[in-house]
């Protein structure tokens, strides 16, 4: 039996890397994956804690968030092909129309 | 063995995420976040989850991942990314990545009875492989979200379809 610290603790480094990402990178695709990262070590949290209080409800959460993970990937990815027409780049700092 | 297993996972699952940030093409990126989302697979398995498991390989890494690959193909946006124009930003989202990683270890850490006890709520199944307790939950209690995430789904996949269309007639225009 693997003691619930190690399972967040493990969330927490992928949560970090995953900002980092964000923080870091200029590629908007990998930024959107940095994402899918934190969304994904949220989840190992809360079936770590499900298991911890041996109470299922987490998982039902997990399944949700997995859902809508899935909604915002499809419609993050179809506003960067639109922004990809009509700008050409996929670079976070060519795209600021919308800067004052 | 199963400290040995989950240490050799977590080993996976944290490199790939680190060589994800790092790698210069994407493409390469996405496939270090499918070897992620496998690890954290093994890692529900281990957590006596394995309807979430099989829902993590088949959406995540199967049917999300397929999409962003598809979306960087498509575009040709492997390379792409130009030098940052600010030059301090980098280390500083890396010390305030830290940060944010040490502060909520400390707060983790330091307060004793975040870590649960045995709650009173629903059990998980005496079965580890049955799924029986999420459906039942899922059809009953959780009714209400469960429907409200299928129209958070139609109306995803309405707006992608309107979203693309529209750039498409605007282009026949000119």
């Amino acid at each position: 039996m693997v003691p619930i610290n190690y399972y967040v603790l493990l969330s927490a480094l992928l949560f970090t890397t995953g900002v980092i990402g964000v923080l870091t990178r200029r590629n908007v695709m990998i930024m959107f994956m940095s994402i899918e990262l934190m969304l994904n070590s949220a989840n190992l949290a809360l079936v770590a804690f499900a298991q911890a209080r041996n109470d299922i409800e987490g998982q039902i959460l997990t399944f949700f968030v997995i859902t809508v993970a899935a909604a915002e990937v499809a419609v993050g990815l179809a506003l960067l092909v639109g922004i990809f027409r009509t700008k050409r780049t996929i670079n976070v700092d060519d795209i600021s129309t919308m800067k004052g | 063995m199963e400290l040995v297993v989950f240490l050799i996972t977590a080993l996976v699952s944290v490199a790939c995420a680190i060589a994800m940030i790092l790698s210069k093409n994407a493409v390469h990126s996405a496939l270090f976040l499918v070897l992620n989302f496998s690890a954290v697979a093994i890692l529900y398995l281990l957590l006596h989850a394995p309807f979430l498991a099989m829902i993590q390989i088949t959406v995540y890494a199967g049917a999300i991942m397929v999409l962003f690959l598809f979306v960087i193909m498509l575009l040709g946006a492997e390379q792409g990314e130009g030098n940052d124009p600010i030059r301090w930003q980098q280390p500083v989202a890396i010390v305030l990545g830290l940060l944010l990683l040490a502060e909520g270890g400390l707060v983790f850490f330091r307060s004793g009875n975040i870590i649960p006890t045995p709650g009173n709520g629903t059990a998980f199944p005496t079965d580890p492989g049955a799924t029986g307790g999420i459906a039942e939950l899922l059809f009953t209690k959780y009714l209400l979200p469960f429907e409200m995430t299928s129209i958070l789904l139609l109306v995803a996949l309405l707006g992608a379809v309107v979203l693309t269309i529209k750039s498409r007639e605007k282009e026949g225009a000119s």
